[in-house]
């Protein structure tokens, strides 16, 4: 084993902040461009020409999420049972506005009839929107804390309920994962659609651009004059078997802050996202949409970057138990195991990025309406 | 103490979803090398036939496929959302294939069937059957990890309990991937989903046979089908799972209650081909038996016995007792006020702490249970015989009546006579059920007959749930069964409609329909009204 316990959680807290901006840069596009789909599409053949933009990649970048989801019950096995039981319902709403995508895709364009279509493209819609807006808000809700705790054999309980979730504070930041990701989808179309859709998605680029900015420096200052964060008052050394509740943990003011005071360099984060969306604004009003993509990636990686930041060690507080709280140091599966997820992932990650690469320039180039009308029974 | 209907309705929902989802999984796995060797035939002889078999039967690979992803994500997000206890006790275990899976497998099977599909025009022809195969094994090592993850809740090799983290944790990792129950689960499960594929092929092939069009498009593809069904059907059947049965105390539970054994019998043991299992009796009615195949088949030799129910129980019993032993210890461990004399003494029982566990139904301190408490719990360690009994056999009469399917097809197709037997392209076309009836038996055989446990010997279903209320629960559970039988009507309608018009649905000019009527669909498209 050549890497610490400690210096493996640090590793995996990384690492699977990773997978969730492999996430959104991949899979966010094709959400977002689901989302735009009924509106930026006027008729039958333009939103085909929408749908296969993503055609080709839509699954490889699902699995970012999916591979996300599976890194968390492999190196944090309590966040994966806390959390999923925990926002049980906002899961399966999630679950099930993804189940659109798959047959969204394959079965739309398989049936002339124009009705069948309409259905799956609000299919696809809401495939986009649901999965965008409930991330936000569970994130939102991770800095006001979740009422769960843990009991002596640390089963995991939730107290709170679904509509508790939908507060003010994590609406909004339901509004900027969705303006986020509907910014990246429509850079996206500007970049790959045939170019009076790209015409339409450059508005809408630039729009969402802008709300992202705001509702993005609303949420700063909302946790900056507003809200409480969470703090450690002692725990055990951080290579110790993890054990949520032998630490305490109390409310703290502007506790959310501490870390940029700590260690400035993490004032990074934000200023990325708010200067990279500005960029991504000025970049698609110039028709530059492939800078526009990498500036939309950067804003992205930086607006999830500022969420890690903001609450580390945290992972998942508790507002009912505050011991119970998880943190990377206390929720991580043991030595072993992330030294082995540890090893496929420095392997695998790489082969996947080359493999993702080669299919994108494969694929590469506008989609037409005459590539659609010429291939309709070949393409989505 | 965790209410006996949140258990009861988890476990529908898992049983409904992950049944439903292996109705999809077996033909990804097995259509998918069916593409690769008529792909590999193209790119060999350059006959555009192959082309085209290629691309309908990706046609129908994909209208499946779709499905399968979608409720594979149900999957992925259910042990969190359901089974959270499970996912902290040995989500430090279980969660690694899982997450490996999804490095290794999930992003080579997704990221090349879109190039698969899209690819084409865009690749060469070796590329594409590159593309092609690695969609192929992308899904073959999907069921390879899945079931690694899966054999270890048979048999949890390479792991072992922490009393200070609560849960079981990584002991090895070559062990717990070299675990042999997982090992040939894989290699049958694999060699079931190819006996799918081909059986679907086979079928549909017959069909257009029998209503005589697109003959030379028909007849290879019966007979790919046909000889690499057979082929598959001999792996599934000689290399079947049975051999995983003598390994691990739950798997001769398993064994036993398969084979509705009550009493271990002199070796080598009688099989009982058929008879009515009576739980109450603890005997087996009206039974037919064929001497000795029982120990010939599960152990493999004339001397080791095959344990029987009744001596099973008799072991699992001594094992509770010891359980509550190793309770009573992890609560003195878990307060910290403990001696190293103690810490001695839980490492030497703690095997048995999950059988200690299982009386946590009866009564929530363990310690305190009493005799007939005790013999509850005893009793819950053998799985519900008459419906293992049963399924198993349903699993391996499929199984011989595809046998049978299989090599006839061989033996007329080597003959040339395949098409002239309506007979037998009758058999092949209404057989095509016959796999999923196998597949889904038999993984109700595998997993119900691990009950009472999730895992193995160490954590028993009833306490694996999340903290939910029941009627979270029945929510989503009405929403699944909604939602999937809206996905699986569509899916069916998709499916006959696309193997009824056969190859013509590629719209190239050669096949039947398109000879018949020129201005069929690719016309109305153009003529579809603006939204």
């Amino acid at each position: 084993m050549i890497l610490d316990y400690e210096t493996l959680k640090l590793v995996w807290w990384l690492l699977v902040g990773i997978l969730l901006i492999g996430f959104v840069i991949t899979d966010g596009f094709d959400m977002g461009a689901c989302i735009l789909l009924p509106f930026i599409g006027k008729d039958d053949e333009e939103r085909r020409v929408i749908i296969n933009t993503v055609g080709p990649h839509w699954d490889g970048n699902q699995v970012w999420f999916i591979t996300a989801g599976g890194a968390i019950f492999a190196a944090w096995p309590a966040v994966y049972a806390a959390a999923f039981s925990g926002f049980y319902l906002a899961m399966l709403l999630v679950l099930f506005a993804l189940f659109f995508r798959p047959v969204g895709f394959d079965y739309r364009s398989k049936i002339t009839d124009l009705r069948w279509r309409t259905t799956w493209d609000w299919g696809l819609f809401i495939s986009g929107t649901v999965p965008a807006l409930v991330f936000g808000v569970a994130f939102g809700n991770l800095f006001l804390g979740v009422p769960f705790q843990h009991d002596e054999f640390l089963r995991p309980s939730y107290t709170g309920s679904f509509w508790q979730l939908l507060n003010p504070f994590a609406l909004l930041t339901g509004v900027v994962s969705l303006s986020m990701l509907v910014m990246h989808g429509a850079v996206w179309l500007q970049l790959r659609a045939e170019e009076v859709i790209a015409e339409r998605a450059r508005l809408a680029a630039q729009i969402s651009a802008l709300i992202l900015i705001i509702t993005f420096s609303l949420a700063g200052l909302w946790i900056m004059l507003d809200i409480n964060g969470y703090q450690i008052v002692s725990m055990p050394a951080t290579d110790a078997m993890p054990n949520p509740l032998t630490k305490v943990v109390a409310m703290g003011e502007n506790s959310w802050m501490t870390n940029y005071s700590l260690y400035p360099w993490m004032m990074s984060a934000p200023i990325l996202g708010l200067i990279a969306a500005g960029f991504t604004l000025l970049l698609t009003k110039a028709r530059r949409p492939g800078l526009g993509f990498v500036s939309s990636s950067l804003a992205m990686s930086g607006v999830i970057l500022t969420a890690g930041f903001s609450l580390f060690p945290f992972v998942m507080p508790s507002s009912t138990q505050m011991n119970s709280s998880l943190t990377l140091w206390d929720a991580s599966s043991s030595h072993l195991t992330l030294t082995v997820m540890f090893w496929a992932a420095v392997i695998f990650i790489p082969i996947i990025l080359l493999y993702t690469v080669w299919t994108y320039r494969v694929m590469w180039g506008r989609v037409t309406l005459e590539q659609i009308r010429s291939n309709s029974h070949s393409v989505y | 103490m965790i209410s006996e209907s949140l258990v009861d309705l988890s476990r529908l929902q898992f049983a409904i979803t992950a049944m439903y989802h292996f109705l999809f999984v077996p033909l990804t796995l097995g259509l998918a090398f069916l593409l690769v060797i008529m792909e590999s035939v193209y790119v060999i002889t350059d006959k555009q036939i192959y082309k085209d078999m290629t691309r309908f039967w990706g046609k129908l690979f994909g209208i499946n496929f779709a499905l399968g992803v979608t409720t594979g994500l149900t999957l992925e997000f259910q042990f969190g959302t359901n089974w959270a206890y499970y996912s902290h006790y040995v989500g430090d275990v279980f969660g690694a294939p899982l997450a490996i899976e999804g490095m290794m497998a999930f992003f080579l099977e997704s990221t090349f069937i879109g190039l698969f599909f899209f690819g084409w025009d865009r690749l060469s022809k070796q590329k594409h059957l590159l593309v092609t195969f690695l969609t192929a094994i992308g899904s073959n090592l999907s069921a390879l990890w899945i079931l690694v993850a899966n054999g270890w809740m048979q048999n949890p090799v390479g792991a072992e309990f922490s009393y200070e983290t609560m849960r079981m944790e990584m002991t090895s990792f070559a062990e717990m991937f070299f675990n042999p129950v997982a090992q040939v689960k894989f290699v049958h499960t694999v060699a079931a989903g190819y006996v799918t594929g081909s059986m679907f092929v086979l079928g549909i092939s017959s069909y257009y046979l029998l209503k005589g069009r697109d003959l030379d498009f028909a007849r290879r593809s019966f007979a790919i089908a046909a000889g690499f069904g057979l082929a598959s059907i001999l792996s599934v059947i000689v290399l079947g799972d049975e051999s995983g049965y003598e390994i691990g105390d739950v798997q001769k539970t398993k064994l036993a209650a398969i084979e509705a054994e009550w009493e271990t019998q002199a070796p080598p043991a009688d099989f009982i081909l058929f008879g009515i299992p009576n739980e109450d009796t603890m005997t087996t009615d009206y039974a037919v038996k064929i001497p000795y195949v029982l120990g010939l088949i599960a152990t493999r030799s004339t001397d080791e016995e095959v344990i029987g129910i009744k001596d099973l129980m008799a072991q699992h019993e001594i094992r509770i007792r010891n359980g509550m032993n190793a309770y009573a210890l992890l609560q003195t461990l878990r307060s910290g006020d403990f001696t190293e004399a103690d810490k001695a003494a839980f490492e030497e029982v703690k095997v048995d702490l999950g059988y200690g566990l299982l009386l946590k139904r009866y009564t929530p301190n363990v310690v305190d249970a009493s005799e007939e408490q005790i013999r509850q719990a005893t009793l819950d360690t053998i799985p519900s015989v008459a419906p293992l009994f049963w399924s198993f056999r349903i699993m391996v009469a499929c199984g011989f009546l595809m046998l049978f399917i299989f090599a006839t097809s061989v033996y007329f197709c080597a003959r040339r006579s395949a098409l002239s037997n309506r007979w037998l392209l009758k058999m092949a076309l209404w057989g095509i059920p016959l796999p999923w009836i196998a597949a889904e038996t038999g993984w109700f055989v595998a997993e119900h007959g691990r009950q009472p446990w999730s895992i193995a010997e160490v954590l028993p279903t009833h306490l694996s749930t999340s903290s939910l209320a029941s009627s979270d629960v029945w929510m989503s559970l009405i929403g699944f069964i909604i939602f999937y039988t809206v996905l699986l009507v569509v899916e069916l309608y998709l499916m006959f409609h696309f193997a009824r018009l056969g190859p013509s649905s590629l719209h190239t000019g050669r096949y039947a329909f398109e000879q018949k009527e020129n201005n069929d669909v690719s016309t109305s498209d153009a003529l579809l009204p603006r939204v």
